[in-house]
């Protein structure tokens, strides 16, 4: 299943946040979206997921998501969202029983996806007792356990320090490596972006439009943070944003 | 000023006379259908603010409007309404407690964490999931201390209860002591509102404890 965004523009009342907008998610691939804070990169995430309509423009999943998949679109939260109440496994097992998994099934799934995320120890553990990188870790097993046609990630890894960064982005590329999934990752993290993503969308500042797409071909177990090229990228990229980011930073806030 | 041994000695009195008991099991069995009927409509009735805007805008008002009423001065429409039995007695306590329960509950649905039912929404849980298995025990802590506060309004108007029409009760023996101005009965009496009173709260503290262990 592919997601595709067709001519999305939007505004809230007077303000247009997002212009013109045309983008599609390739099956099997990350694409990355950055941007300066405030230029929609959140807003496109809740489109794309369905959580919100755009003014204009469309937004269309092309072709059918797997039959095996229980959720087609589902999000990763910068903060986590796990219930504190239920332990690494009930965060889990509460979204399986819902839609009606098999408590048996359930459990094999449950055993799977914490064995990806090397949670496999902490299955009854309570979400006060893990680390901010073990709690994303959970969040992202319980995305993964409903199977999902596209993973929608919002600024997944910010919330962390940055060595738990290195070592979940690290995580990410072995779990994509082992099971190609379609991700839209959206960050302000431009060595997140050149590290997770296939495909680059670097947004403008507010109205937010596509100022380039780039494409990174380097696969994504051989890149490395010392790699030249994507170095140069990165650069690239910064370059791009820069003067918005600067500009972005100096508006004042209205609303 | 009754010594606290006098006290002490008419509380033994009590009990060994049986009368103890004969006061406290009628008190006992106000306080609890009283404050459960109360509690319980509380509790529905401030989730339902807390969940929906229509009940919020039609209660909210409806709720401050009778919370500040005292209680004690509709005793008589009460037992107008439900008979000078144990019925009017249970309204009464019920009719206390609900107040504060829901103001309560409304506030402990209002202080969940957004982002917890947004990921339920997301994962496209059932809307009574998402209800029973998030908000509800997101709201607990706050539900479970707006119960302390509701729970020592009962007992206060327990006492206000047994003062038209019971034979028995701790109450009533209160009243009575007062009014033959018997000091040590009386204060014999307000000690074991008071023990009602640390029981019931040590009760819910051992409910938190259970309930809410996941809390750092």
């Amino acid at each position: 299943m592919e997601l595709r965004l067709e001519g999305v523009s939007h505004r809230y009342g007077d303000v247009e946040v997002i212009r013109n907008i045309d983008l599609s998610i390739p099956k099997g691939r990350i694409v990355c979206i950055v941007g300066p804070s405030g230029c929609g990169k959140s807003t496109l995430l809740r489109f794309l997921g369905g959580l919100e309509r755009p003014t204009s423009g469309s937004v269309s999943q092309v072709g059918e998501p797997p039959s095996d998949s229980i959720n087609p679109l589902t999000y990763v939260f910068q903060d986590f969202a796990l219930l504190p109440w239920r332990t690494v496994e009930g965060n889990i097992s509460l979204i399986l029983s819902d839609h009606g998994v098999p408590k048996k099934e359930a459990e094999d799934i449950i055993t799977d996806v914490l064995a990806r995320t090397k949670l496999s120890d902490f299955r009854k553990a309570l979400p006060k007792q893990l680390s901010g990188g073990m709690k994303q870790r959970v969040a992202i097993a319980r995305a993964l356990a409903v199977n999902p046609a596209v993973l929608l990630m919002d600024e997944p890894l910010s919330a962390l320090d940055s060595q738990t960064r290195e070592l979940l982005m690290d995580d990410l590329v072995d779990l994509w490596t082992r099971a190609p999934f379609t991700a839209v990752y959206v960050t302000h993290n431009l060595a997140e972006a050149v590290r997770l993503g296939h495909q680059i969308v670097v947004l403008s500042r507010r109205p937010g439009a596509i100022n380039e797409i780039v494409e990174i071909d380097t696969p994504l177990a051989e890149r490395s943070s010392a790699d030249p090229d994507l170095e140069r990228t990165q650069q690239h990229l910064w370059a791009l944003m820069r003067a918005e980011a600067e500009a972005a930073d100096m508006e004042l806030i209205d609303d | 000023m009754p010594r606290p041994s006098d006290v002490f000695l008419t509380l033994w009195d009590l009990a060994v006379s049986g009368a103890l008991w004969t006061n406290l099991a009628p008190s006992l069995m106000r306080l609890l259908v009283g404050s459960t009927i109360g509690a319980t409509v509380g509790i529905a009735v401030g989730v339902m603010i807390g969940l929906f805007s229509f009940a919020r805008a039609g209660l909210v008002p409806l709720v401050a409007a009778i919370f500040p009423i005292p209680k004690i001065a509709l005793l008589p429409l009460f037992v107008i309404w439900f008979g000078i039995d144990e019925a009017s007695k249970y309204a009464l306590i019920a009719f206390g407690t609900f107040t504060p329960t829901v103001v309560s509950t409304y506030g402990a649905v209002d202080n969940v964490d957004r982002s917890l039912i947004r990921m339920g929404q997301s994962f496209g849980l059932r809307w009574s999931t998402v209800v029973f298995r998030i908000v509800l025990p997101g709201a607990m802590p706050g539900i479970l201390s707006g119960l302390r506060v509701s729970l020592a309004i009962a007992i206060i108007l327990l006492v206000a209860a047994e003062m038209l029409g019971a034979e028995y009760g701790i109450g009533a023996y209160i009243l009575q002591a007062g009014s033959l101005y018997d000091l040590e009965r009386l204060f014999a009496g307000v000690t074991i509102l008071s023990m009602l009173g640390v029981l019931l709260s040590t009760a819910v503290g051992a409910v938190e404890k259970h309930v809410l262990g996941w809390r750092t």
